[in-house]
């Protein structure tokens, strides 16, 4: 947990913070992507960096997802550390066989002798009135293939810390930023720290049901707990931060402890994160389990455009509230 | 554009060392071929793998004109490619067998020969799945001022991916050293080139402002002589170039595809065969030209034989990697 007393940036601060202190510390460090300079991109996060960096390192490119994403592989291979930037994550299908058969492949297929220190950052989350390809969750699809390595900040302080460990990480790391989190404020520490990949962090500690957040998912997870607090029921807020590597020992420790568990992720639930994460908890915890593990993500749907039908298509407080109430056996 | 004719501006001294060098690099990925389809027919090898026999004076033509630390990307069909650029026969017939002491450890196999020693970044088996990596490969010399010279080598298949397109436009955008290699081998596995390719190839890359020439595959001095043209303009920072290679492969598609009249003609082969070998071609020249004599020829021919047998039996007699091996590498360490 971050120290109390220090200053609050916005999670949007605290993204550039870290590519910043990142570029300063490694002239190999660069960035491509579309409007990623001068525009510092469409949501502002990267807004002078350009100024500080020269177009050498905060390059614009052509709208051409897989095209640099591939020169992004190629530069990571031969001394550099590229961060390559998908404007929405809705775009990382373009991105697909640079991704999955090559950045994910290299070392291995090359018997450990070629690396791949990239980053991939991109956007998920839904209700941000964009329509049915600009408002995905696709970290699924990434956290499925070996030597791939995903990233889902919740906070300003744990994107921070956790961005500048995936840009010196050795490996292909993808770095999802919820797009309606950017404005989030809370405290960043002035001094430096990383957060090692792979570590989950309990958001909230509680005693009688686990619930299991991702990404824009805690912050929901965070305000359910409360509601359940004013009806007596304690919740606890694991945050596993990294879908890969996965922590899978704090999450079953927690279920152990509550006996029940709640997995939300802003995924589509078939075949993605909740089902995941589910299954490890009902495997490493069965015997401590007294209901099933309940799994909550995105409707299965196309996410649509008119505001009360994509609402409704996302876990929200109130509805983890609900299914929490009804696995605690409280009407 | 023309293909560029003419012989190469090389130093007489240089040139008939370059010359045999070159003759004995032909010859060897010609016999590593032959010995690879005997592996497949003797059940030697496990799955398959794609012959570059045919097509050796491109490969050999243009790693000539690189260094050592220059790149190359190649691909499903790229024993030509590895080798030409420095691979060991031992080590490439260990990978290809699944050994331990192949190249990747036996993780790779016959698509996905990769060795950071002879400036290889890897052998793809997705069509035109390299040419990202390669452009990357060009900028990070670019960035870190290392005068080296991507080349990327790919068939005429790639041509019908998108992703030719947009690495071109950003190679001359931003003046990559970065070299596209086509191999027109004239099939995209067993479907001739003319059914898949709308329009003029070599306008493709002008379209972007790349420069592009296309050369006689067939004669390894022409594609050395435009090679080292091209590779120099790129190192000058004069930007990326397309190569377009006329060529033929040889046997199938892999070297299971034994039936192949479907899709072309016995004649077909014959005449590409009798007329157009670049090795057979080549030392005739040599020959006419006294760089050497029959003996000199023959005398190649036989240490290609003898390190053959000797690379194949280091492979054959390597261990396996051990089944626990298998989740070794998935991710470097930290």
């Amino acid at each position: 947990m971050p120290p109390t007393e220090v200053r609050e940036l916005t999670f949007a601060q605290a993204v550039k913070e870290a590519i910043a202190e990142e570029m300063r510390r490694d002239a190999t460090v660069c960035i491509f992507g579309e409007d990623v300079a001068e525009a510092g991109t469409p949501f502002k996060v990267l807004s002078g960096l350009v100024e500080e960096f020269g177009t050498k390192r905060v390059i614009d490119t052509p709208i051409s997802e897989a095209g640099f994403t591939g020169l992004a592989v190629g530069a990571a291979m031969t001394g550099l550390r590229p961060i390559v930037d998908i404007m929405f994550g809705d775009f990382i299908t373009l991105t697909m066989d640079q991704m999955v058969n090559q950045a994910a492949k290299v070392h291995y297929m090359s018997g450990g002798k070629w690396n791949v220190p990239m980053v991939m950052r991109t956007t998920l989350g839904a209700t941000r009135r964009s329509g049915a390809q600009h408002s995905q969750s696709l970290h699924a699809w990434f956290s499925h293939v070996p030597g791939l390595k995903v990233v889902l900040p919740s906070t300003p302080y744990d994107a921070k810390g956790l961005l500048k460990s995936a840009i010196r990480d050795r490996n292909p790391v993808v770095f999802f930023e919820d797009k309606m989190m950017y404005k989030l404020r809370g405290p960043v520490p002035e001094e430096e720290y990383l957060i090692p990949l792979g570590v989950a962090d309990v958001k909230r500690v509680g005693s009688d049901i686990s619930l299991v957040a991702t990404s824009s998912m805690v912050q929901v997870a965070l305000a359910a707990a409360d509601l359940l607090q004013e009806i007596g029921i304690s919740a606890e807020v694991i945050d596993p931060r990294t879908t890969w590597p996965l922590d899978e020992k704090t999450l079953i420790e927690s279920a152990k402890k509550t006996s029940r568990a709640i997995v939300i992720d802003e995924g589509y639930g078939r075949y993605g994160v909740t089902a995941e994460l589910a299954s490890v908890i009902s495997e490493g915890a069965f015997y401590s389990l007294d209901g099933p593990v309940i799994r909550m993500g995105a409707m299965h749907v196309p996410i649509p455009f008119s505001p009360p039908l994509e609402d409704a298509t996302v876990p929200t407080d109130k509805t983890v509230f609900e299914v929490a109430r009804k696995l605690c056996g409280r009407s | 554009m023309t293909a560029t004719t003419g012989t190469s501006k090389i130093h007489p001294a240089l040139d008939t060392k370059l010359l045999l060098h070159m003759y004995h690099q032909m010859a060897s990925i010609r016999a590593f071929e032959e010995q690879v389809n005997e592996l497949y027919t003797h059940a030697l090898m496990p799955g398959l793998a794609h012959s570059y026999a045919g097509q050796e004076a491109v490969a050999v033509g243009i790693c000539a004109a690189l260094t050592r630390d220059d790149y190359i990307t190649s691909t499903h069909r790229g024993h030509g490619h590895c080798l030409a650029k420095g691979a060991s026969l031992d080590r490439m017939f260990a990978e290809l067998l699944g050994k331990e002491a192949g190249y990747c450890k036996g993780k790779g196999g016959s698509m996905h020969i990769a060795d950071p020693d002879t400036g290889n970044l890897g052998a793809n088996a997705i069509v035109g799945g390299s040419l990202g990596i390669a452009t990357g490969a060009a900028f990070s010399s670019k960035y870190l001022d290392l005068g080296r010279v991507a080349v990327c080598f790919f068939g005429d298949g790639a041509l019908a991916q998108g992703l030719l397109y947009e690495e071109l436009n950003l190679a001359e955008l931003w003046k990559l050293p970065v070299l596209y290699i086509c191999e027109n081998n004239l099939y995209t596995e067993y479907t001739h080139y003319s059914e898949t390719t709308a329009g003029d190839i070599l306008h493709r890359a002008t379209a972007f402002g790349v420069h592009a020439e296309s050369v006689n595959g067939q004669n390894v001095r022409e594609v050395y002589a435009v090679a080292s043209r091209l590779v120099e303009r790129a190192r000058k920072g004069g930007g990326p170039a397309f190569l377009l290679c006329e060529t033929y492969r040889y046997g199938g598609h892999h070297v299971g595809d034994i039936n192949r009249t479907y899709y072309r003609s016995k004649q077909e082969e014959h005449l590409w065969l009798t007329e157009r070998d670049p090795i057979l071609n080549f030392a005739g020249q040599l020959i006419a030209e006294q760089v050497t004599d029959a003996a000199g020829l023959q005398e190649i021919e036989s240490s290609v034989k003898a390190e053959m047998a000797k690379a194949v039996e280091f492979a054959l007699n390597a261990p396996y990697p051990s089944p626990e091996k298998a989740e070794e590498d998935v991710y470097a360490a930290n």
